[in-house]
């Protein structure tokens, strides 16, 4: 199904197939995220197998960071649940950019480990994440610009027997029914993302937010694990911000996605994000709702700033 | 001794001149590039045209029959340095300063210079042909002969007016711009603006006018250079043209934007090529009397044959490079 | 008359416009800090003021006279000066070099100005021959302050002068920010940690989406609790 998650290879793309049976087969969005008895179902219903590998997609254990004379991350712990949209937020200087480049494999730490999906993936490359179901975004949208909208998408899957020279030339056949697979999906993702109307033009003409849009479909493409936003908000004006949040919100409760979210601007972590986790001095300081966040002093007082005193 | 004036004579002087005119070209390369940032081809056409306008002032001078004690190439240096000034002024004005202003990235200035190569070519091809000059039609080249003979050799050391005048000159110059840029306002201010750019504009500095100042020191360098190089070879259309290769080596081995290093870049390249094309069995034919007969030196052993001495440019870059990436003068990288 | 007044301004780097609306009238007798969360338009007022970027409506006066979208070359020698938050110095170039650069504009004589540089900052007259790149992070920022002050400045900007600075240096910042403004020298700053610059602020901006949120003396910012909460958004 074209939005599960790598290991259900077995199930064909469709979207709508694969909305409905989930909705039939797990109440998700009813359920209470942060319960105990919180059930791991994308792996459960859909493999049977692999049933409670384990409730967190991400786990960031004791990692420290330095550069230089500089600490960047200390001591740092957190996790990021199954299902859930997991928001970092933390004032300037907090470390949080750096905790998102370790998890995403851009930076190395010192200490502690990285666990990604029950795995130890410390030290790997980005591309050996992506491999794993490990996905970002950018910033700053990276799009082919000289390609269709939806040649772009189907670009995302690798190993396609169609790129070897040799399948293409002498297994026509085997070529063209795994291009067919991946351009069904492709549309599959830009039905979801209601960019039909704008699937064969240039990618380089796409709006700022069709651009990000087209960023969040590359996730898609190869059933993300795990998604990391990075400031998706930047450079977007708030219309497109509002349809850019509506469809993570989808994506979340329809399909399942799992999102870890770096972001400044707050109304946003507000509406997508739960639960929020607010770092300070490279610690992480505290976990919760968004309102529970804002009401807590604390987090209020490292946001607003404290007296410096000479040690 | 004899061998050693003959090398004096074909890989000091020779050397010495040569690094000079590749240091004067650098220079104003490294300067635009500083300011700028973008690597300007065309800088070999300034070269050329500016030693036209000092043959054209020459020959004018000549019909109207002034006398001078050193040739009227040297005399006329200033005017036509003014006039190349100009002319550079006028290349940036019709040409880069209107793509600058769109926001042109520094790969599509480089081709535009290029572009501007070509036509500034054409150009003096099609008022001069393809013919070469000379600046000694109508006076001699002085030739000064010291005698050595009390120190034991044979053959004088030789050099000619213009390359003496040529050392003079550009060292009066070099530390004419080290004044320039170490002590004035304007100096300064390129300076800074070669550093950071924004700042230099946060701080008041007109910038638009340090790139004017750029164009005016880059075109009279440029013309110094050209015209000694038409000084001491002949005159032709192509005459820089086929030395901007060795001259932007200079420049990047002495790190892209670095004044300092591309005089230094200019005068290590001038030394290897002179150096690498140097026939040592002129030095070594004594050792034929003690060597065997099957061992008997070749008529010309040197490092490079005399039509690849450009490519030891090259090679002395690409150690640079490898060894240290910014040049011997930490410049900027990109 | 303020010395410098801001109404309604609205501008950004084309495409969608970053400040929406940002008032704000500095005296020359004033602190003003800007603080706000991250995104706010802090430092991207200065650099409207200061002409580095368009300003496509509302107005920006300085000594009465209209300056909106005026380029640096002419808004130094008018008593503006703006010191950035990066890249403030002229790594290679000596420390006396930096400071003559920020007299660029100047004609007359200004060994007098450097003189009473050098007398803030007494650290600067011992390091004068040094390159300004080998300095720590500390004495930069005094370089680079000592630089916008050598064109005399009526007002001087600072957008983040304590960003990644020791609390040491802060705290040295902080007071030498106090002192130019004792000499006459109208202030006007961007802080990210606010409750500390707003203690000293006698104006303080809080900006949220390119707008003023509150606007106050420093210590009336401090003591509403509302202000600090709107760091979080919502």
């Amino acid at each position: 199904m074209a939005f599960s998650p790598k290991n259900a290879p077995q199930e064909r793309f469709c979207a709508k197939s694969a909305v409905s049976k989930l909705t039939h087969a797990s109440p998700y969005a009813h359920m209470p995220q942060n319960s105990p008895e919180y059930e791991p179902r994308v792996n459960g219903i859909r493999n049977g197998t692999d049933l409670v590998s384990s409730d967190l997609v991400i786990d960031v254990r004791n990692v420290s960071k330095r550069f230089g004379g500089l600490t960047a991350v200390n001591n740092c712990s957190l996790s990021v649940r199954r299902g859930s949209v997991t928001g970092l937020i933390g004032p300037n200087g907090a470390g949080k950019s750096t905790l998102f480049n370790i998890v995403a494999g851009n930076i190395v730490p010192d200490e502690g480990a990285v666990i990604f999906d029950g795995n130890d993936v410390t030290g790997l490359k980005p591309h050996q994440l992506f491999r794993t179901g490990m996905l970002r975004t950018f910033q700053i949208a990276h799009e082919f610009s000289n390609m269709t909208a939806l040649e772009n998408l189907m670009m995302v899957p690798g190993d396609q027997p169609g790129e070897y020279l040799g399948n293409a030339w002498f297994r026509p056949g085997l070529a063209r029914s795994r291009e067919t697979e991946v351009r069904k999906k492709a549309l599959d993702v830009i039905d979801f993302l209601k960019l039909g109307h704008v699937r064969n033009e240039l990618a380089g003409n796409l709006s700022g937010g069709q651009k990000k849009l087209l960023e969040l479909g590359r996730t898609m493409m190869v059933d993300a694990k795990v998604v990391l936003l990075d400031e998706v908000a930047a450079g977007v004006n708030k219309t497109l911000l509002n349809d850019l949040a509506s469809n993570i919100e989808r994506m979340n409760t329809e399909l399942g996605y799992t999102f870890f979210v770096i972001e400044h601007d707050m109304d946003l972590i507000g509406r997508l994000c739960d639960p929020v986790i607010v770092m300070a001095q490279g610690e992480k300081i505290a976990e919760g709702s968004m309102e529970e966040i804002r009401a807590n002093p604390q987090i209020v007082e490292a946001y607003f700033g404290t007296p410096v005193e000479v040690a | 001794m004899t061998e050693l004036i003959f090398f004096i004579n074909q890989v000091v002087i020779s050397g010495a001149v040569l690094g000079c005119i590749y240091a004067l070209g650098a220079v104003g390369i490294t300067l635009v590039f500083g300011i700028l940032r973008f690597a300007h081809f065309a800088h070999s056409e300034l070269m050329t045209s500016g030693a036209f306008f000092a043959f054209l002032l020459a020959a004018l001078f000549a019909s109207w029959g002034i006398v001078t004690p050193i040739p009227l190439g040297f005399v006329v240096l200033p005017i036509a340095m003014v006039m190349s000034a100009i002319f550079a002024l006028g290349i940036d004005k019709g040409f880069y300063a209107p793509l600058r202003k769109r926001g042109a990235k520094p790969v599509i200035l480089l081709i535009a210079s290029i572009g501007v190569t070509l036509m500034v070519q054409g150009l003096i091809r099609l008022f001069f042909g393809a013919g070469s000059y000379s600046f000694f039609e109508t006076e001699t080249k002085d030739v000064f002969r010291v005698d050595l003979a009390w120190l034991g050799s044979t053959r004088p050391l030789v050099i000619t007016e213009p390359q003496l005048l040529m050392i003079i000159v550009t060292v009066v110059s070099v530390l004419a711009l080290h004044f320039f840029l170490t002590r004035s306002r304007l100096g300064k201010a390129m300076r800074a603006m070669a550093d950071n750019a924004d700042l230099a504009q946060v701080s008041g500095i007109n910038t638009a006018l340090v790139v004017r100042v750029t164009w005016i020191v880059a075109g009279a360098l440029a013309c110094m250079a050209g015209t000694m190089l038409a000084l001491d070879v002949t005159l032709k259309p192509d005459l820089a043209f086929n030395i901007i290769i060795p001259i932007f080596a200079a420049a990047i081995v002495g790190g892209l934007g670095q004044a300092y290093g591309a005089i230094a870049g200019g005068l290590l390249i001038g030394f290897a090529e002179s150096l690498a094309v140097f026939n040592w069995t002129m030095v070594l034919r004594p050792l034929n009397g003690v060597l065997p007969e099957w061992a008997q030196l070749p008529a010309t052993l040197s490092f490079v044959p005399t039509e690849y001495k450009l490519t030891v440019a090259f090679v002395i870059l690409v150690v640079v490079l490898l060894v240290r990436p910014t040049g011997i003068f930490k410049g900027a990288s990109s | 008359m303020a010395l410098l007044e801001l109404k309604h301004v609205v501008g950004g780097y084309g495409g969608a416009p970053i400040l929406n609306g940002v008032n704000m009238a500095i005296e020359q007798s004033d602190i003003g800090v800007i603080v706000g969360p991250n995104g706010a338009g802090k430092s991207t007022t200065l650099k409207a003021i200061f002409g580095l970027l368009k300003v496509t409506g509302g107005t920006i006066e300085f000594l009465g006279e209209s300056i909106a979208n005026s380029l640096p070359d002419k808004l130094v020698p008018r008593g503006l000066s703006f010191v950035p938050q990066e890249k403030n110095v002229f790594t290679s170039m000596s420390v006396e070099e930096n400071l003559e650069m920020g007299a660029f504009t100047r004609k007359d004589d200004f060994s007098e100005t450097m003189q009473w540089v050098y007398e803030m900052f007494p650290v600067l007259a011992e390091k004068r021959r040094q390159p300004a790149g080998e300095l720590s992070g500390g004495q930069r920022q005094m370089v680079a302050m000592g630089r916008a002050l050598m064109s005399k400045p009526k007002l001087l900007m600072l957008d983040e002068p304590s960003a990644g600075l020791s609390p040491r240096y802060v705290i040295e910042i902080f007071e030498t920010i106090v002192r130019v403004n004792q000499e006459g020298v109208g202030i006007l700053m961007v802080e990210q940690n606010a409750r500390q610059a707003l203690a000293f602020a006698s104006k303080g901006f809080v900006l949220a989406q390119g707008q003023n949120r509150f606007t106050g003396t420093g210590q009336e910012l401090i003591a509403d609790p509302e202000v600090a909460k709107s760091f979080l958004g919502g």
